[in-house]
């Protein structure tokens, strides 16, 4: 399987509202509550750890899933995010190419 | 506002978040608008490290929407730094400006930092009466190029049109300068008096039956039957109702670091460059006091027909002498919504009522004054 890496799309706009992650989009500003799993993946989304790395380190350990069904199951929530330009996945490493590097809070 | 942000402001209020924060960055301003309620001065405004260490403790107090104002932002010298720093703590960045300084080279940083949206003050479409109201010559051509520079990179822009008797025939020509150019249009008929309590301004809004004929257009307001129907009065429900936001999950910050309820209501809360922002936020007396106010403890308003649908803004009301009492303006604008005077105009026709007592003279004295001439 092709590793995944993820990065913040540093065009939205992003805060942690107790335990929920609320997001605007840059390009449209709809506004998106992302759920625990989601959330996850937006905080870890550094741009040099795999989506498989995450999954295992930050997912398995936290809920009970299956690694191979959990890494299937984020990798299709990671297109989802992307597809919203939330975020930017890709089969490389991602390096930041805007001037706004984003601090999740 | 969308259903999900409605949801957060719902959140923010139960757990007291200020989810919404206006930073006035400067005072100074490259315009003079003849209704402006601000004293264009610098009295020691915050420095650089003062407001990026304020958005650090902004964005840990959870503050989502941050609209930066003034006065003019671009006059400030460090604005892309400070923008910059907003975007790196992923603030959605909403600017108020009147975009004279907005050229390609602004647009592009600003598309390129993520900017939520721009809010650009144009009053009209003839530069002879938007020129006569900001005082500068050129301003209109300069603010509408902007408003170009911007949607070229696609940016969203705003166009806010304050509303007075100055241009108050021309607030169609705003709206179809907006739609040639394929912006948001937002007309306000309200003028605040100035921050210092100085109401001289005032008597540059629309009047009364100017009012009538806005609140009657349906191109501005749909339904007008429904959006001019004297209300019910209110339910339980809305009287334990918060009167807006202001204090809830809105504040304002001016460029000296005074935290205040709102823009428009300036009643000291507190001073972010002596107290920590969450501290003023959730501890300061004053806040927790415009926190404490439901509809129910409106003076007057509480028996007023138009409680459950009128604009009351408590800034305005407290400009007025008491934040717990009713906003004049806001009387006018449900008197010209509907015809039916609101508790506060008639109590005042009350009072005038005593304070000028005209008596019928007794028939004799009344020919002896005809015959002197006293009474023509």
């Amino acid at each position: 399987m092709t590793k995944l890496y993820l990065t913040r799309n540093p065009r939205v706009a992003a805060r942690n509202l107790d335990g929920e992650m609320m997001i605007m989009s840059g390009r449209d500003s709809t506004l998106f509550t992302l759920n625990k799993t989601a959330t996850i993946l937006w905080q870890s989304a550094d741009g040099n750890t795999p989506l498989s790395e995450i999954v295992e380190q930050r997912i398995c350990s936290e809920f009970a899933v299956e690694p191979a069904r959990a890494l299937q199951d984020a990798e299709t929530l990671a297109r989802e995010l992307a597809s919203h330009e939330i975020l930017k996945i890709s089969d490389q490493p991602i390096g930041q190419e805007s001037s706004v590097d984003g601090e999740p809070r | 506002m969308s259903g999900l942000l409605e949801e957060m402001a719902a959140k923010a209020l139960r757990l007291n978040i200020p989810l919404n924060v206006q930073l006035d960055l400067t005072y100074r301003c490259n315009e003079r608008c003849v209704h402006c309620y601000l004293d264009h001065d610098d009295h020691g405004e915050m420095t650089t490290a003062e407001i990026k260490h304020l958005l650090d403790e902004m964005a840990d107090a959870g503050v989502f929407i941050l609209t930066l104002s003034g006065g003019e932002i671009f006059l400030r010298k460090d604005f892309f730094e400070i923008l910059e720093h907003a975007r790196r703590l992923m603030f959605c960045v909403k600017l108020k400006t009147n975009a004279v300084l907005i050229r390609e080279r602004e647009a592009a940083r600003l598309l390129d930092l993520g900017v939520e949206s721009v809010q650009i003050s144009i009053y009209s479409h003839r530069p002879e009466v938007h020129d006569a109201i900001t005082l500068v010559p050129g301003s209109l051509k300069r603010s509408v190029d902007a408003i170009r520079f911007l949607k070229a990179h696609g940016l969203k822009v705003i166009i806010a049109n304050v509303l007075m008797t100055e241009n108050m025939r021309d607030y169609n020509g705003v709206r179809a300068l907006a739609a040639e150019l394929e912006v948001e249009c937002t007309l306000d008929p309200t003028v605040t008096p100035m921050m210092d309590g100085n109401r001289s301004t005032v008597s540059l809004g629309v009047d009364q039956s100017e009012l009538r004929q806005v609140f009657r257009d349906a191109s501005l307001v749909g339904d007008v039957d429904e959006f001019c129907a004297i209300p019910a009065g209110p339910g339980e429900n809305e009287l334990e109702a918060t009167p807006c936001s202001a204090g809830h999950t809105a504040c304002y910050v001016s460029p000296y670091g005074e935290v205040f309820p709102c823009v428009q209501f300036p009643f000291p809360t507190g001073n972010v460059r002596r107290q920590r922002f969450v501290d003023i936020w959730r501890h300061s007396d004053q806040m927790n006091e415009v926190r404490s106010i439901r509809v129910r403890d409106l003076t007057t308003c509480t028996s007023c027909t138009h409680v459950s649908n009128c604009t009351r803004c408590p800034g305005l009301a407290y400009m007025e002498g008491n934040m717990r009492g009713p906003s004049s303006q806001d009387c006018e604008k449900s008197f010209a919504r509907t015809g039916v005077p609101s508790a506060n105009m008639l109590a005042k026709k009350r009072v005038a009522a005593n304070l000028v007592q005209i008596r019928t003279l007794p028939a004799s004295a009344s020919i002896r004054a005809s015959a002197t001439g006293a009474i023509a």
